[in-house]
C-alpha cells in the first residue's frame, strides 16, 4: 500500500512554484508566461457548457428574426442607429427612452452584486467575456502545441521549423476567433443576414470592417496575449467586489484546517500528524493565473474552480475524500478550526437587500414598461411674443404641440384644452368647430403643430393661469395631457 | 545628488542613485503595458503628423499627406444641403401657395425658411416674434391693412408700401391740420368719435359733433362707421387694436399730420421662393385669414 502510495506521490508532484506567487508578486515585474495544464473533472466539464451556452448567445443572437409588421426590421436584437432605434424581442425603445437601457444595466449590476455576495466570483469563473475567450485561446493554444509540458518545452526550445509552424497556426487560430468576435458583433447593429453576405462580398461599409478590426485586435491581444494580465491589473471588477464579500460568501478556498501540515513523503507513509495536503502542486500547474490556492484568498484568483478539479483527481487517487480545495467560506473554515459544525448561511442581510433591490427595479422597469404610452406629447408656450392681443379684445396664446406617435399605423387625436374659459382653438388652420380640432399624425413619426388658444380678457381671472392641454387617440381613446400656462396682460 | 544605483534591501527594488536629505528614490520602471501604449501613441503621433495638417507655421501650416480640412468639409456639407434643397426650393416655385400650406412636409420647410428669412429682413422693423410696435404693424394679430389672405400677404411682401415698385400699395391718409382742412378744435371732435367707435371715448357731445365731421371727411376711405376698406390700405377704427396708439393724443397726431408708413418691396431683393415661404411664415402666426 504505501509503496503504491510513493509511486503516485511521485508521479503527481511538479517541481514548480506558482508563476505570480503571493510572496514575488510585483506590479512592475515583466509578464512571464503561464502554461496552464490541462485540468479535468466536474467543474472543468461545467465550464465547457457555460462556454458553449454563452458563445452560442452571442454569434447566435443577430439571427433570430422577430416579426414586427411591415416597415420595421425583423431582427429580434437591433441596435438601429440610422433609425434611432433599439429593438428587444417584443420591446421597441425610442431614443428618449433610453432610461430603460439605464434600468436594465442597474438590474444587472445588482445582479452582479446578488451572485457575488451568495457565490462569490462566479462571474469571473464563468462568464466573464474575458474568462469564456481566454479560456477558449488556451484550449486552441494546448491543440496545436500540446499540454503543459510540451508547451513549456516547446518555448524554451531554439527556433526552429516546428515551432515557427506551430507558432503560426495559433496565431491564425487566435486572429480568426478575433475576426468572428468582431464579426459577430458588428451584426447587432444592422440587418445580421444581409451584412454577413456584404462582409464577405467587400460590401460593406468602412465602419464595419473598422469595428470588425477593433475587436479582431482587442480579442486577440486581450484573450491571447494578456490573458490573466487584464483580471490582475487593467480590471476594476476585482478591485469592487471585495464591497459585496463577507465571511459567509462561498468562495475556492484550500482548507488549511485539513490540508496542513503539507507534506509529501512523510503523508506517503501515513503519518498522522500530517494533513492531506501531498504538496503535489497539482493545484498550481492548472491556474490559469499562476498563483496558489493555498496562499489563501487573492485578488488574483477568478475562482475558476479548476484547482479544485485538479486536488480532487489526486484525492481520488490518495483514497482521501474530495474536496481538500472546495467551495467554502471564510466563516467554515473559522468553525472548523474552532471545533465547530459548518454551517452555510444564504440569508444575510446583504443577500436580502440586493434580492429586494433587484425586485423593486425589476418592478419599476416593467411597470413602466407596460404602462408606456404609444403617444407622446410635448408642448412649448411661444414666448416672443407672450401674448397676442386680437381686434376684439380678446387675448391669444400660442403653443408648439408636438405629438409623437409611436405606433406603425396612422392615427387621428383630438386636441383639447382644459381649465381655461377657451373662446376659440386654433390648430394650423384646422379652427376649433365645437369639436376638438383633429390632427393627423403619420406612423412611427413625429408631428409639430402650432396651437393658438384665445379667451376673452375679461375672463382671465390672472395674468398667468395654469391650463392643461390634452390628446386623445380618437379610435382607441389613449391620451396624454401636458401641464402649460396662459399667460395675459397684468391684472 | 547623483549617486550609484544600489540594490534597495527593504523593497528588492534597484534605486536611481538620486538621493537628495538622506532619500533615495527607487526606480520602480513603468508597467510593460503602459509603456507600449506609450511607445505606440509617440508612433502614432509621428504618423499623425505626416498624415493630416499639424504644424503651424508663419503665415501657414504644414497641410498633412491626406488633404483633410475641416473648413472644406463644411463647405462640402453646405454644398449639399444647398444641393438637398433646390428640390424643395423647386416644388415651393411649382406649387400654389394654397398647395403649399396644404401639403404638411412642405409646409413645415416653408416655414422653416420663412422663419430664418423674417429673422434676416423682417425683424428689423417688426420685431424678432413679430410683435411689432408703434407704426410697425404686430403681424400676429388679426388686425390687417391690406388683408390677411396668404395671397394678400404675398402681394404685401412682395411689392412693399409706398415703395419703389410700380405696383407697390399705396394710399394717402390726409395732414389734415397741416392742409388746412379742419380746425384744431373740429381735428379734437373727430378724434372724440373715433374713439368712441372702440367705446373709449369722453366726451359723448364732441363725439357727437365729430361724427359729422367724420361722414364728410373719413367715410370715403375708412368706411362707415370707421370698419376701414381693405382694398385701400384704411384702417378698421372700431377695434381695439392701434397701429400708433389709441389715446386722443395720437390719434389728433394722425389726423393732423396724416400718416404714411412704408415698407419696402422684397420681390427685387429676395428671390420669389422665399417671398412665398415668408408669406407662409407670416400667415401661419396666428393671424392668418
Ligand atoms: S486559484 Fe484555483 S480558482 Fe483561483 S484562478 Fe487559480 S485555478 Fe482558478
Ligand atoms: S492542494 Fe491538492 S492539488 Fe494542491 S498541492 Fe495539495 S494535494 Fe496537490
Amino acid at each position: 500500500m504505501s509503496t503504491k502510495l510513493e509511486d503516485i506521490v511521485r508521479d503527481a508532484t511538479i517541481e514548480v512554484d506558482a508563476v505570480n506567487k503571493k510572496e514575488n508578486r510585483t506590479l512592475y515585474k515583466k509578464r512571464e508566461p503561464i502554461f496552464p495544464k490541462r485540468a479535468v473533472g466536474q467543474f472543468r466539464r461545467l465550464k465547457w457548457l457555460i462556454m458553449i451556452i454563452t458563445l452560442s448567445i452571442y454569434y447566435l443572437v443577430p439571427f433570430l428574426r422577430w416579426d414586427r409588421g411591415p416597415g420595421a426590421p425583423d431582427q429580434a436584437v437591433l441596435i438601429d442607429f440610422p433609425g434611432n432605434r433599439f429593438y428587444f424581442f417584443f420591446i421597441e425603445l425610442w431614443p428618449q427612452e433610453v432610461y430603460y437601457i439605464t434600468g436594465i444595466l442597474i438590474v444587472a449590476a445588482l445582479l452582479l452584486f446578488f451572485f457575488t455576495s451568495l457565490f462569490g466570483r462566479v462571474w469571473c469563473g464563468y462568464s466573464c467575456p474575458q474568462t469564456v475567450w481566454t479560456d477558449l485561446f488556451i484550449a486552441v493554444e494546448r491543440w496545436v502545441e500540446g499540454d503543459r509540458n510540451a508547451r513549456i518545452k516547446l518555448h524554451r526550445a531554439p527556433w526552429s521549423l516546428e515551432k515557427i509552424g506551430k507558432y503560426c497556426l495559433k496565431h491564425t487560430i487566435w486572429l480568426l476567433i478575433g475576426i468572428a468576435t468582431g464579426g459577430a458583433w458588428v451584426f447587432y447593429f444592422a440587418d445580421a443576414p444581409t451584412l454577413f453576405v456584404e462582409l464577405f462580398t467587400l460590401q460593406a461599409d468602412i465602419m464595419a470592417y473598422s469595428f470588425v478590426a477593433l475587436l479582431t485586435f482587442t480579442t486577440y491581444t486581450l484573450g491571447g496575449l494578456a490573458r490573466e494580465q487584464v483580471c490582475i491589473y487593467m480590471c476594476p471588477w476585482p478591485r469592487i467586489q471585495g464591497a459585496m464579500m463577507d465571511e459567509d460568501s462561498l468562495q475556492v478556498t484550500y482548507k488549511l484546517d485539513r490540508g496542513e501540515p503539507r507534506g509529501r513523503a512523510k503523508k506517503a507513509h501515513d503519518d498522522e500528524s500530517f494533513g492531506d495536503c501531498i504538496d503535489c502542486k497539482q493545484c498550481v500547474v492548472v491556474c490559469p493565473m499562476g498563483i496558489d490556492i493555498r496562499d489563501g484568498s487573492q485578488l488574483e484568483c477568478i475562482n475558476c474552480a479548476l484547482c479544485i478539479d485538479a486536488c480532487d483527481a489526486i484525492m481520488d487517487k490518495m483514497g482521501t475524500p474530495r474536496g481538500l480545495i472546495a467551495y467554502d467560506t471564510d466563516a467554515n473554515l473559522a468553525r472548523r478550526i474552532a471545533g465547530k459544525a459548518e454551517q452555510f448561511t444564504l440569508l444575510r442581510m446583504r443577500t436580502v437587500v440586493y434580492a429586494f433591490a433587484i425586485l423593486f427595479v425589476c418592478a419599476v422597469m416593467s411597470y413602466v414598461l407596460v404602462t408606456r404610452s404609444s403617444l407622446d406629447l410635448n408642448v412649448l408656450r411661444d414666448r416672443n411674443p407672450i401674448f397676442v392681443k386680437l381686434s376684439d379684445g380678446s387675448i391669444r396664446n400660442g403653443y408648439t404641440v408636438k405629438i409623437l406617435n409611436k405606433e406603425r399605423s396612422v392615427r387621428q387625436f383630438a386636441v383639447s384644452v382644459d381649465g381655461l374659459p377657451v373662446e376659440t382653438l386654433k390648430i394650423n388652420d384646422i379652427e376649433d368647430n365645437g369639436a376638438a380640432p383633429i390632427v393627423e399624425v403619420k406612423p412611427d413619426s413625429l408631428r409639430s403643430v402650432h396651437l393658438f388658444i384665445s379667451v376673452n380678457e375679461a375672463d382671465l381671472a390672472s395674468a398667468s393661469e395654469p391650463v392643461t392641454i390634452t390628446v386623445t387617440d380618437t379610435e382607441n381613446g389613449n391620451s396624454v395631457t401636458y401641464d402649460s400656462v396662459f399667460i395675459g396682460p397684468e391684472k | 545628488m547623483a549617486g550609484t544605483p544600489r540594490k534597495d534591501e527593504i523593497s528588492g527594488v534597484d534605486t536611481t542613485g538620486h538621493k537628495w536629505d538622506d532619500i533615495e528614490e527607487l526606480n520602480n520602471p513603468l508597467p510593460r503595458w503602459w509603456l507600449w501604449v506609450f511607445y505606440a501613441s509617440v508612433l502614432w503621433s509621428v504618423v499623425y503628423w505626416i498624415a493630416m495638417p499639424a504644424w503651424p507655421g508663419i503665415s501657414d501650416y504644414t497641410k498633412g499627406m491626406l488633404g483633410y480640412s475641416q473648413r472644406s468639409i463644411v463647405q462640402n456639407e453646405l454644398a449639399a444641403v444647398k444641393a438637398s434643397r433646390a428640390e424643395w426650393d423647386q416644388q415651393i416655385l411649382n406649387s400654389s401657395l394654397e398647395e403649399i400650406v396644404k401639403d404638411d412636409t412642405l409646409n413645415q420647410y416653408a416655414l422653416a425658411a420663412g422663419k430664418a428669412a423674417f429673422g434676416d429682413n423682417c425683424s428689423g422693423c417688426h420685431g424678432s416674434g413679430a410683435q411689432g410696435g408703434k407704426g410697425y404693424p404686430n403681424l400676429n394679430d388679426d388686425h390687417w391693412l391690406w388683408g390677411g389672405s396668404l395671397e394678400d400677404i404675398h402681394t404685401t411682401i412682395a411689392y412693399g408700401i409706398r415703395s419703389t415698385h410700380e405696383d407697390t400699395r399705396v394710399n394717402d391718409m390726409s395732414a389734415f391740420l397741416r392742409d388746412e382742412i379742419l380746425e384744431k378744435s373740429e381735428i379734437s371732435d373727430v378724434a372724440e368719435y373715433v374713439m368712441s367707435l372702440s367705446g373709449t371715448a369722453t366726451d359723448a357731445q364732441a363725439a357727437r359733433r365729430g361724427e359729422e365731421l367724420f361722414v364728410d371727411n373719413c367715410v370715403a376711405c375708412h368706411s362707415e362707421g370707421g370698419l376701414g376698406n381693405r382694398d385701400l390700405g384704411a384702417p378698421n377704427l372700431a377695434d381695439s387694436l392701434w397701429l400708433y396708439g389709441g389715446d386722443k393724443a395720437t390719434i389728433v397726431q394722425s389726423i393732423s399730420y396724416g400718416r404714411k408708413g412704408v415698407m419696402p418691396t422684397w420681390e427685387a431683393r429676395l428671390d420669389p421662393v422665399t417671398v412665398k415661404a415668408l408669406s407662409i411664415y407670416v400667415h401661419a402666426l396666428g393671424g392668418g385669414e
